[in-house]
């Protein structure tokens, strides 16, 4: 099976532990929601798979094609290389860059000979930035930005994307939009998405599964589809109700 | 700028400059020219990891003095010609780049500043310690004579610096417009972004390094022959470190010509104030000319002709 599968991570910040024993698995074309309130450890477990934060147990394997290659104690570089595609929190652009030129520097350094068509699918997906690609990243609408930064993941040619937080800082219309897209990545372009959110009722609209995180354990997955019933009980295990 | 017009301006300040020997007798321009051309080459070298990585190296005149102690070696030792007192001056400022770079690149901000002023006393005390290359006190460097066809010695230096400066300018506008500039841009505005982007940081902190280092000390090594003396306390010396980041800052440091216009007007008021005033003038000027940008113009000189053009352009727009 293709995929990215957790097993039994343990992170944190030096002798703070953040992330508890938690597992999880995203499968090829799915769109996985990751719920929590702030300081649950979303960030932390995005970051751990992105090799920012080094897990002190257990693994994180992205399985592809018949190989399995371990992700944890990479650098993070090498950790995109291998197909993991992060849109960081807060965006995180080059400023006095161009649309353009941000999308060429996710290629920058590699032998990428997709380089164009990568160039062509991001257009395609997010047309304004094809419209304003030589104008300066910092002048554009916080909704655009967000564009721009999941369009220069998709740059590295991902096997899955990770998104961490894209309603961060958005108008609530344009948070729809936002998720809205990212659904449409999924589901028309067939990208496998792991999204960590907390605009929840948005999130579980369009997410094919999820798993709520609450003081660094996975409180509660939901293996297959998302029903009326399971949507309750997350909501509840998110807010700590239950 | 396009590429060739650049190019072909660059080519002709270096052929004016090489004939500039035949037509003017004073040896005192080459002598100013000299230090001018100087301060443009480690400008243009400091900029390249200060201005588009955004890593602030205070360490300059180490990167100088090992060029300068290279150069004074190779004219004890072997009686070198400058061409290889240059070449060699590189190939140890790349490697004392690396060295540094992978030492403390892993420590990131002020932090990464602070270390490179303790290279400029590691190196100077190392210096202090070496009798072969005259200790604290300092050598004489007799080079061999200048090639007849540029009129004296000063003339030949000021030849090769121009040389340097134009090779130095055209290598940072290069790396400005590859993917190379990009990658320290990226780095500069967030370097866990940079990461996730799938730029390797620290690699390219270490080019930079690497680059930046082998600029300014090739910019030392004509040093040794131009003042025939060499000893640490000048080879090291804080007017240097002061002027590499005083001079990008004053310019503009976004872009390769911010370096250029910094060292040439910087070091123009220096050595007039040199000639007018007294010498001690200078670091007094540097710090008052520092301070007024850094409070008025944090941009520079490139950051005010852009905010003046884009008044310009609303006041077009506007019926």
């Amino acid at each position: 099976m293709n995929g990215l599968v957790l097993e039994n991570v343990c992170a944190g910040y030096g002798a703070v532990t953040v992330l508890h024993d938690v597992s999880l698995t995203v499968r090829e074309g799915e769109l996985v929601a990751l719920l929590g309130m702030n300081g649950n450890g979303k960030s932390t477990l995005l970051n751990a798979i992105l090799g920012f934060v080094r897990p002190s147990a257990g693994s994180i394997r992205l399985d592809w094609e018949g190989e399995s290659t371990e992700l944890s104690g990479r650098e993070p570089h090498r950790v995109v290389d291998l197909g993991i595609g992060y849109v960081p929190e807060g965006r995180r652009l080059v400023p006095n860059l161009t649309v353009e030129e941000n999308l060429r520097l996710a290629a920058a350094g590699r032998s990428r000979p997709d380089l164009k068509d990568n160039l062509a699918f991001c257009f395609e997906t997010f047309p304004i930035l094809a419209e304003r690609r030589r104008q300066l990243a910092s002048t554009m609408s916080g909704g655009q930005q967000q564009q721009l930064a999941i369009a220069r993941a998709l740059m590295t040619s991902p096997r899955i994307m990770v998104i961490d937080e894209p309603s961060v800082g958005l108008a609530p219309i344009v948070v729809d939009q936002m998720i809205q897209a990212i659904k449409t990545l999924q589901s028309e372009k067939n990208m496998t998405i792991l999204m960590a959110e907390q605009s929840f009722f948005q999130a579980v609209e369009v997410a094919s599964r999820a798993y709520v995180l609450a003081h660094g354990r996975v409180v509660h997955a939901i293996e297959h589809g998302l029903d009326a019933d399971a949507i309750e009980t997350i909501r509840k295990a998110m807010m700590g109700v239950d | 700028m396009r590429t060739l017009p650049f190019l072909v301006i660059a080519a002709l300040i270096l052929v004016g400059g090489l004939f500039l020997p035949q037509f003017v007798g004073n040896p005192y321009y080459f002598f100013a020219g000299y230090v001018v051309l100087q301060y443009v080459v480690i400008a243009t070298g400091w900029n390249i990891l200060g201005g588009y990585a955004g890593y602030i190296n205070f360490g300059t005149s180490a990167f100088f003095g090992a060029g300068v102690y290279v150069a004074a070696f190779l004219i004890k030792a072997f009686g070198a010609p400058l061409p290889v007192q240059i070449l060699a001056a590189g190939v140890v400022g790349m490697l004392l780049g690396v060295a540094t770079g992978y030492l403390t690149l892993r420590i990131q901000g002020v932090y990464f500043s602070i270390a490179t002023v303790a290279l400029v006393v590691v190196l100077e005390t190392l210096i202090h310690n070496i009798d072969y290359l005259g200790g604290a006190s300092g050598m004489q460097t007799i080079a061999p004579p200048a090639p007849a066809w540029f009129g004296g010695q000063t003339q030949y230096v000021f030849c090769a610096m121009l040389v340097l400066a134009v090779v130095a300018v055209v290598a940072a506008r290069f790396i400005e417009r590859s993917w190379i500039g990009r990658s320290l841009r990226a780095i500069k505005a967030s370097e866990p972004a940079a990461e996730a982007c799938g730029v390797p940081t620290l690699s390219m902190k270490l080019v930079a390094c690497a680059i930046s280092g082998a600029i300014i000390a090739i910019a030392g090594a004509p040093y040794a022959y131009y003042a025939s003396h060499v000893d640490p306390l000048s080879a090291f010396s804080l007017t240097i470190g002061l002027n590499a980041l005083a001079m990008p800052l004053i310019g503009g440091t976004r872009s390769w010509i911010g370096p250029v216009i910094g060292a040439l007007l910087l070091a123009s008021v220096q050595q007039i104030a040199t000639v007018t005033i007294s010498s001690e003038f200078n670091i007094l000027a540097v710090g008052i000319v520092l301070i007024a940008f850094v409070v008025l113009a944090p941009e520079g000189i490139l950051g005010l002709i852009a905010d003046l053009k884009e008044k310009l352009r609303r006041r077009g727009a506007r019926p």
